[in-house]
């Protein structure tokens, strides 16, 4: 459906996409994700003609978005950051003419914009000045403008930006069923949007692309568990004589304080292929020891954590951060505090 | 094209843009029509233009300040690149609704001539031939601002721009009397201008080389030009300014004589402008 191929785009001296390479396939949610300046705007607006880029090519079902503008733009839909209302209208004078400008007429154009004002819902705000309307009214103005003339690609940059916890539902919702009949890509830096409205992800950092996948095999594959957190009902001495006869420990870490002398807690780091193998061994060394496991805790990763390994990586690189923030995230739960107790 | 034309236009009927500019235009040769047709008793409508020409310099800005400048405060640019038709016809949309806009209450005016040929004889030829000048002139200046405009995206500014530049050319033929006719004050003129030129391309394109080499290839042509004949500078700077005037051409017609090469200077200005105006659009994808 799109194929993207080398494409760099330099302001000066800056490179803000640099050798951006990605195939997008028919029919899912793509989610665009990066930080602030990772140069997702910059791709959209490659993708969509409104940019020329430094490199490289964009291919729109076979149409080069630079050689063939026309046939090109009409198979996408495209809003941007900032909606591009024309603030005196209303919505259904400026759909009509978005309408017109993609060069639908006459009872088409009419069935079609009033398609998209049921499908965004817009339909009872059509003759309110567009300047009257709220934020998230406005949003969806924008959003079928994109809709018009039927596109098989809607890509929308931060469409969920600057709106109420409510409006970003519905919004939302309004993303997941237009991924039901069409290629929908979307930018977004908040994790768990991306998380639960897309099949895939893109993650890009600093104008590269550092990951492609479903939400569940970028975080299988990019972050297996490899920490556990354990309370056993002994000294620290002997955990750590039980500790050292395992293998594949990598790194233990005792807390500054421990809470009591009768118990102690450590974080062991793995290197391991099967986090569970692991706790399977713990278990074990410690049953043998007779001594009671209190808490056994390994790390869940959740999406957030790849993306922040992802693009502190590339940070650290260049800025040589301090990789160990990434271990310091908060975000654990117990499931294997259960799972032991009911062996034991 | 048609649709950017269509969207124009009922932006300016539904704002009061349309309207003043009309009002405006018909209050002035309304009044000039009384003074000199109806109260002097004189048979030629012409005159009534001549003095149409300065409100020109004030409703044309006010006209064209928004155009495009508009755009791009709202962000609504953007939503033209991405739209599937070219910058091309995105301005040429956008100027022919001006046109329009400046259309409507001249063929108010065009009745004039005709009502005023009942009570006497007027000689329609000339009179119809001035007004036909008057658009054309009119559309060059618009063509200015239109491009004026497209520079930035403060409405304000494209106003006052348009307005500075359309005055200087209105007085550019008193002003050139003032200027040096020597051969040495007109080379160094034009090599101010050519460096001022070549800050504006710098400007434009943002790049450095091409900006440097155009100045210093045109100031060198110029210092060569001098050196092989000074003589061909005499006088130059002055005659190149009334002959850049648009409306010093305007005033040839209103003397009665259709002047083809003055429509043609009025095209030309008005599709550079044009072409101008699709550049500084074209430009925003490149940088």
């Amino acid at each position: 459906m799109i194929t993207v191929e080398h494409l760099t785009k330099c302001y000066g001296n800056f490179t803000a996409v640099d050798d951006l390479s990605f195939e997008i396939d028919e029919g899912h949610v793509y989610g665009f994700l990066g930080p602030n300046g990772a140069g997702k705007t910059t791709t959209m607006n490659i993708m969509t003609g409104c940019l020329s880029a430094t490199a490289g090519t964009v291919l729109i079902d076979g149409h080069d978005i630079f050689d063939e503008p026309n046939e090109a733009k009409k198979l996408i839909g495209y809003l941007p950051e900032q909606p591009p209302l024309y603030l005196s209208e209303t919505p259904e004078e400026y759909l009509r003419f978005v309408g017109e400008a993609k060069g639908i007429k006459g009872a088409e154009l009419k069935r079609q914009v009033e398609e998209v004002m049921e499908q965004t819902k817009i339909t009872e705000m059509r003759n309110r000045r567009i300047s009257a309307l709220s934020k998230g009214y406005k949003q969806r103005v924008g959003i079928a403008q994109a809709l018009l003339g039927d596109p098989k690609v809607i890509i929308l940059d931060e469409p969920t930006v600057g709106l109420d916890p409510i409006q970003i539902i519905e919004i939302r919702d309004l993303i997941k069923e237009l991924g039901q009949h069409r290629t929908v890509i979307f930018s977004s830096h908040i994790l768990s949007e991306v998380q639960t409205i897309c099949d895939e992800i893109m993650i890009i950092s600093h104008g590269k692309l550092v990951a492609f996948g479903e939400p569940e095999k970028l975080m299988h594959d990019l972050l297996t568990p490899n920490e556990i957190t354990l309370t056993a009902e002994a000294g620290k001495e002997k955990v750590g004589e039980i500790l050292s006869r395992l293998s594949g420990i990598t790194e233990t870490v005792y807390p500054e304080h421990q809470e009591s002398e009768s118990y102690t807690t450590v974080r062991i780091k793995t290197d391991m292929k099967e986090i569970y193998d692991m706790s399977r061994q713990l278990f074990k060394a410690f049953a043998g020891a007779d001594i009671v496991l209190l808490e056994m805790a390994l790390k869940q990763v959740n999406l957030e954590d790849v993306f922040i390994e992802l693009t502190e990586d590339t940070t650290a690189s260049e800025a040589s951060e301090n990789p160990e923030a990434i271990q310091e995230k908060p975000e654990e739960s117990e499931v294997e505090a259960d799972d032991s107790s009911t062996e034991a | 094209m048609i649709a950017v034309l269509k969207h124009e236009l009922k932006s300016y009927f539904h704002s009061l843009t349309a309207y003043f500019f009309g009002a405006f235009l018909l209050i002035i040769t309304g009044v000039g029509a009384m003074i000199y047709n109806i109260n002097q008793t004189i048979a030629n409508f012409e005159y009534v233009l001549y003095y149409g020409c300065l409100i020109l310099i004030i409703i044309v800005p006010i006209l064209t300040m928004r155009v495009v400048a508009e755009e791009k405060r709202q962000k609504t640019d953007q939503l033209l690149y991405a739209l599937p038709i070219t910058t091309t016809q995105v301005v040429i949309g956008k100027y022919l609704s001006l046109l329009t806009v400046f259309l409507i209450p001249l063929c108010v005016v065009s009745i004039y001539p005709l009502i005023f040929a009942q009570y006497g004889d007027v000689y329609l030829p000339t009179s119809y031939g001035s007004i036909f000048a008057f658009f054309m002139m009119g559309a060059a200046l618009i063509a200015i601002g239109t491009f004026i405009s497209s520079l930035t995206e403060n409405q304000g500014i494209a106003a006052g721009i348009s307005l500075a530049v359309i005055l200087f050319n209105y007085f550019s033929v008193t002003i050139s009397e003032y200027v040096s006719a020597t051969a040495f004050g007109s080379a160094i003129t034009l090599a101010v201008i050519a460096v001022l030129f070549a800050f504006l391309i710098r400007y434009l394109t943002k790049n450095d080389n091409v900006a440097y080499t155009i100045g210093l290839a045109l100031v060198a042509i110029i210092m060569m030009l001098f050196i092989i004949d000074s003589s061909m500078f005499e006088g130059l700077v002055p005659d190149i300014m009334a002959q850049l005037s648009l409306f010093e051409r305007f005033y040839v017609f209103i003397d009665g004589i259709f002047d083809v090469t003055a429509i043609i200077y009025y095209l030309t200005v008005i599709v550079f402008f044009l072409f101008l105006t699709v550049q500084s659009l074209e430009k925003r994808r490149y940088n």
